[in-house]
C-alpha cells in the first residue's frame, strides 16, 4: 500500500496506523453521532427550521457564541503567557503553579459553577470588589464568560507548553544578538512556531465553551433572551421528552463547532506540511 | 525511557487490580431479593428511613431479605432514564407528568394513577415562600411579589418539573383574586417573573442562589424543601404561607415491565402500599411531607398550615392539559417572556 | 513580588501570570477547601470516609484507568497517522477525532442513550444477551472515553508536526520497521507531551460529569461516580458534604500532578 507513493509515504506502517485510528474513531465517535442525526431526522425540514430559528434559541446561540469566543480569546492570551512563564522562568512556587493548571478539569463542573457564583455575587470575595464599581459578574454574560475562562484554562497552556519546551532558546538569543527587540523576536521568531499549537488550544477552549453546561447554569441566571445558553435550551427540550427538537438544536451546535475545529486543523496541518517539506 | 515505561506499566497493573476487586463484589449480591426505587432529589432521607422500616417488616412477614437500591436525580431526567432502560421496579417522582412519561414509553400499564389510594400520591406538599428573617420586605401573599424592589427566586419551569407547581400556584391565586380574568392573571404572572432575579435550572440551585449567595428577598419553594433549608439554617429564614397554594402530589407507580421481568411485582406493590401505613405516614410528616392520610395530617397542625386554600392539578384539567397550555413551546410561560 | 529569575528579566509577565492564576485558580480552590471544612475536621473526615463516597471513588478510579488506557493507545496511533503520512481526508479525520470536545456533555450522554437505550433498534439484541450498557458501568466508561477521547492525540499532534518527518524517513530508508521507528525515533520526542496528555486526560476523566450523569441512572453505590455523588449530595441539601467530597477529587488531581512532576524530574535528569 505504501509502496505506491514512496515520495509521500516514505515511512512504513501506514495501513496499520490508519486502520486502528479509523476503527476507534468510528466506534467511539462516528457511529454514536449518527444516532443524533437519525433522531433529528424525525422532524420535517420545516419543523427543524422552525425549532432552530425560534427567538429564544437564536438569542441563546448569540449568548453562547459571544461568551465562548471572548473566553477563548482571553484564554489564548493568558495561556500563551502562562506557558511562556512556566517554561522560561524560574521563580518560587513555579511547580505549584504548574500543578494547578489542570484543576478546572478535575473539579466537577457543578462545584466549579457553585464556587464561581459564590465568589462573584455582590457579597462574594471577588464580587465585593467589583460591586461598588457598578459591575455585576454573577448572573450576567460576564459571569458566563468567567465560568468559560475557568473551564478552558488548561487547553491553551498545555498545548503550547510542550512546543515551547522543544523550542530552543538559541533562536531568540541569535535574534537578540542581532539587535532585534523583544516584541519583534516574539512576533517574528517565536509566534510562528507557537501558532499551530496556540490555535489548537484556542479552538478546543472555544468548542468546550460552546458546549459547557454544568458550571454555567449556576452562574448564568438563565434569563430568557439574555443569559440562556444553548445547552440549557437542549436540556429544556429534553425535559419535555422532545428528543427531536433537542437533537435539532444539538446538531446545529455541533456543526458550528465542527467548522471551528476544521479551520484549526487546516491551519495546523498546513504548518505540518511546511515543516515536513 | 525504560523507567518511564516501567512506571507506566506499574500504574496500569495497580489500577487493573483495583478494577478487579470492584468487579468481584457485584457477584455475591444475588441471593437476596432486590428492589430499585428511582426517585427525585430531596426524598433520599425519607426513603432511607422508610427502606429500613420496610425491610424489617418484610423480613418479619416472609422471612426474606430485601435489598433496596436508591436512585435520586432531577425528576424529569429520572423519568427519561427509566423510559430508556434504567431498571427501576418502582418510580417515586415529583409529578404525575413524569410518571406518565414512563407510562407513555410503555413501561407502566394504563390506570396506574388509580392503583394506589389518593391518586397514587402517598404524601403531598404545598408551595410556600421562604423569606429572610423578620420578613423585611413584608411579603405575605402572591401579590406582594410584584412590588417594585422585591427580588424573587424560583427555578425555570422549563427545566424543573417541581417549579411548574410554583407557576400554577401563582396562577391559582390570580384566578381567585381577579375572578378568572385571564388578561389580569397573565399580567400578574408577567410581573412576578419580571421580578425574578435568577431562574435556576432546578430547585436546589434556586435555594443556593437564595441562601448561599444572598440573592433576592423571597424564594418560592416546596414546603418540604423550605423546611430542609430551615433545618440547615435555623436562624436567618422564615416560612410564609400564601393564602392560596397548590397541592403538590408526587406520584408513585410500579414499573410493570421491569417488575414482571424480574419477578418483583408483589414486592414492589407491597413497597408502595406500605407508604400508606400509619407508621410511614408519620415518617413522611417527620421529613416535612404532608401525609395524605387526613387524620394523621391533622396531628401535625403545628408544622403545616392547614388553613391554606389548596387548589390541585385537577383544577387545571390534569397534567397533560396544564403542560400543553402553560409550559409547551409557545405556551403561556413562553408568552410571558416574549412580551 | 520577589523572585530569583535565572533566565530573563521581564518580571511584569510573571506577575500578570501569577495574578491570573491567583484569581482564577487559587481563589476557587481556597473556597472549596473553606467550604469543605466549614463544619470542622471530624465532620470532614466522616464525610469523605462515608460508604457511598468510597464506592463512588472506586468507580471513578476504575473508569479513569480504562478511559486513559484506551485513549493513550488511540492517541499514539492517531497522532502518528495524521502527522507522519500524507493522505486524503486527513483533515476530516483529525476533525472527527476532535468532535467529542465540541459535543456538549448533555448531548454526549444523549447520543449513547439513543444508540444503546430502550428506544434503540439494537436494544432487544442487547437485553437478550444480557448485555447492559446504559445505566450500568460499561455506559459510564464509554461516555468517559468519549469525552476524553482526543486529549492525548491533541497533545501529541502539535509536537509531532513541529518535529517533521525527516528523522523517520531517514530511519525508513535504512530499512527500519514502523514499530522500531516509532520506538526509537519518534517516541523520545513525544515522551513528555504524552505525559502531559495522560495527566490532562486523567484529570478530565475523573471530573467528567455531564455525559455520565445522563447515562448513569444514579444507582447509589452502583453507578454513581464521584462527581455524580457530589451533585446528588448537593441536591439533597448537604452543601458542606458536597464540598468535602469534591476535595477528594482535588487531592487526587494534585496527586496525579505530583506523580507527573516526579516522573518528569527523574526522567530529565537521566537524559542529561
Amino acid at each position: 500500500m505504501n509502496a505506491k507513493k514512496p515520495s509521500r509515504r516514505a515511512i512504513p506502517g501506514f495501513g496499520v496506523s490508519l486502520g486502528v485510528t479509523v476503527t476507534l474513531v468510528s466506534l467511539v465517535v462516528l457511529i454514536p453521532l449518527c444516532s443524533l442525526v437519525v433522531s433529528a431526522a424525525q422532524l420535517t425540514p420545516a419543523q427543524f427550521w422552525e425549532t432552530i430559528t425560534r427567538g429564544r434559541v437564536l438569542s441563546s446561540f448569540e449568548v453562547s457564541l459571544v461568551c465562548a469566543l471572548t473566553a477563548a480569546l482571553i484564554n489564548l492570551a493568558m495561556g500563551v503567557l502562562l506557558a511562556w512563564v512556566l517554561v522560561r522562568y524560574d521563580f518560587p512556587g513555579k511547580r505549584i503553579l504548574d500543578g494547578l493548571i489542570e484543576l478546572p478539569f478535575a473539579l466537577p463542573t457543578a462545584i466549579a459553577g457553585i464556587t464561581l457564583t459564590s465568589l462573584t455575587v455582590e457579597g462574594g470575595w471577588i464580587g465585593r470588589i467589583f460591586a461598588p464599581l457598578g459591575i455585576d459578574i454573577a448572573y450576567t454574560r460576564l459571569g458566563i464568560t468567567v465560568a468559560l475562562i475557568f473551564v478552558g484554562i488548561p487547553f491553551v497552556v498545555r498545548s503550547v507548553q510542550p512546543v515551547l519546551e522543544k523550542l530552543e532558546g538559541s533562536y531568540e538569543e541569535a535574534a537578540g544578538l542581532m539587535g532585534a527587540s523583544r516584541g519583534y523576536i516574539f512576533l517574528h521568531v517565536i509566534w510562528p512556531e507557537l501558532r499551530p499549537a496556540a490555535l489548537t488550544g484556542f479552538g478546543l477552549a472555544l468548542a468546550r465553551g460552546l458546549g459547557e453546561y454544568g458550571s454555567v447554569v449556576f452562574i448564568a441566571g438563565n434569563k430568557p433572551y439574555s443569559t440562556e445558553i444553548v445547552p440549557l435550551m437542549i436540556m429544556s427540550q429534553l425535559q419535555e421528552y422532545d428528543y427531536g427538537e433537542a437533537t435539532a438544536i444539538a446538531l446545529v451546535m455541533l456543526a458550528v463547532a465542527f467548522l471551528i475545529l476544521l479551520a484549526m486543523n487546516a491551519i495546523q496541518l498546513r504548518a505540518a506540511r511546511r515543516a515536513g517539506g | 525511557m525504560r523507567r518511564f515505561v516501567k512506571t507506566a506499566a506499574l500504574c496500569l497493573a495497580l489500577a487493573l487490580c483495583l478494577s478487579g476487586c470492584g468487579g468481584q463484589e457485584a457477584a455475591q449480591e444475588e441471593e437476596t431479593l432486590s428492589l430499585t426505587n428511582v426517585s427525585y432529589d430531596p426524598t433520599r432521607e425519607f426513603y432511607a428511613a422508610y427502606n429500613e422500616m420496610f425491610i424489617a417488616g418484610w423480613k418479619e412477614k416472609t422471612g426474606q431479605t430485601v435489598e433496596i437500591t436508591q436512585s435520586h436525580g432531577g425528576s424529569g431526567s429520572q423519568a427519561i432514564s427509566v423510559s430508556q432502560g434504567l431498571e427501576a421496579d418502582v418510580v417515586t417522582l415529583a409529578l404525575e407528568a413524569d410518571v406518565q412519561a414512563v407510562a407513555d414509553a410503555g413501561l407502566i400499564e394504563e390506570g396506574w394513577l388509580d392503583e394506589f389510594p389518593q391518586q397514587s400520591a402517598p404524601y403531598t406538599s404545598a408551595i410556600v415562600f421562604l423569606v429572610r428573617s423578620g420578613n423585611p420586605q413584608n411579603i405575605h401573599d402572591w401579590d406582594d411579589l410584584v412590588r417594585e424592589g422585591v427580588g424573587v427566586i424560583t427555578p425555570n419551569p422549563k427545566t424543573s418539573g417541581g417549579a411548574r407547581w410554583n407557576f400554577l400556584a401563582a396562577w391559582a391565586y390570580g384566578e381567585i383574586a381577579y375572578d378568572g380574568d385571564q388578561a389580569q392573571i397573565e399580567d400578574l404572572l408577567t410581573r412576578i417573573y419580571q421580578n425574578v432575579l435568577v431562574l435556576d435550572s432546578g430547585a436546589r440551585g434556586s435555594t443556593t442562589s437564595f441562601v448561599e449567595n444572598g440573592q433576592g428577598d423571597v424564594l418560592i419553594a416546596w414546603e418540604n424543601e423550605a423546611y430542609l433549608t430551615l433545618q440547615e439554617y435555623p436562624e436567618g429564614y422564615e416560612i410564609v404561607t400564601p393564602s392560596v397554594s397548590i397541592l403538590c402530589q408526587p406520584s408513585v407507580a410500579v414499573v410493570d415491565e421491569v417488575a414482571n421481568m424480574r419477578g418483583t411485582q408483589e414486592l414492589a406493590a407491597a413497597y408502595l402500599e406500605g407508604l400508606y401505613s400509619p407508621e410511614a405516614q408519620h415518617l413522611a410528616a417527620q421529613y416535612y411531607y404532608r401525609p395524605s392520610d387526613q387524620t394523621i395530617l391533622q396531628e401535625y397542625g403545628d408544622v403545616f398550615d392547614l388553613n391554606i386554600q389548596m387548589t390541585n392539578i385537577e383544577h387545571f384539567g390534569g397534567w397533560a392539559q396544564a403542560q400543553e397550555r402553560f409550559f409547551a413551546d409557545g405556551g403561556i410561560f413562553d408568552q410571558i417572556y416574549e412580551k | 513580588m520577589e523572585q530569583q529569575r535565572t533566565r530573563k528579566k521581564i518580571n511584569g509577565l510573571v506577575v500578570t501570570a501569577m495574578a491570573f492564576v491567583a484569581l482564577f485558580l487559587v481563589l476557587p480552590l481556597i473556597f472549596v477547601v473553606v467550604q469543605a471544612l466549614r463544619e470542622g475536621v471530624s465532620a470532614y473526615v466522616s464525610y469523605i470516609t462515608e460508604e457511598y463516597a468510597v464506592k463512588a471513588l472506586i468507580l471513578t478510579l476504575q473508569t479513569t484507568v480504562v478511559a486513559v488506557a484506551v485513549n493513550t493507545v488511540f492517541g499514539l496511533f492517531a497522532a502518528w497517522t495524521v502527522t507522519k503520512y500524507t493522505f486524503r481526508g486527513s483533515k476530516l479525520l483529525t476533525t472527527a477525532m476532535d468532535l467529542p470536545l465540541s459535543v456538549s456533555p448533555v448531548i454526549a450522554g444523549l447520543i449513547f442513550i439513543l444508540t444503546f437505550g430502550r428506544s434503540s433498534p439494537i436494544y432487544p439484541f442487547l437485553t437478550q444477551h444480557g448485555i447492559k450498557i446504559v445505566y450500568a458501568v460499561p455506559g459510564i466508561m464509554i461516555a468517559t472515553i468519549f469525552t476524553t477521547f482526543p486529549y492525548i492525540s491533541r497533545e501529541l499532534i502539535p509536537v509531532l508536526s513541529a518535529q517533521g518527518r525527516d528523522e523517520e524517513e531517514a530511519a525508513a530508508l535504512m530499512g527500519a520497521g514502523w514499530l522500531s521507528i516509532f520506538k526509537n525515533v519518534t517516541f523520545p520526542h513525544i515522551k513528555w507531551p504524552l505525559l502531559y496528555g495522560i495527566v490532562l486526560c486523567t484529570a478530565r476523566a475523573m471530573g467528567e460529569f455531564g455525559a455520565v450523569s445522563i447515562l448513569s441512572g444514579h444507582l447509589r453505590g452502583k453507578t454513581n461516580t464521584l462527581p455524580l455523588h457530589i451533585e446528588i449530595l448537593y441536591n439533597e441539601f448537604h452543601y458542606t458534604q458536597a464540598f468535602a467530597v469534591s476535595s477528594i477529587l482535588v487531592m487526587l488531581a494534585v496527586l496525579v500532578l505530583i506523580l507527573r512532576s516526579v516522573i518528569e524530574h527523574r526522567g530529565r535528569k537521566k537524559e542529561m
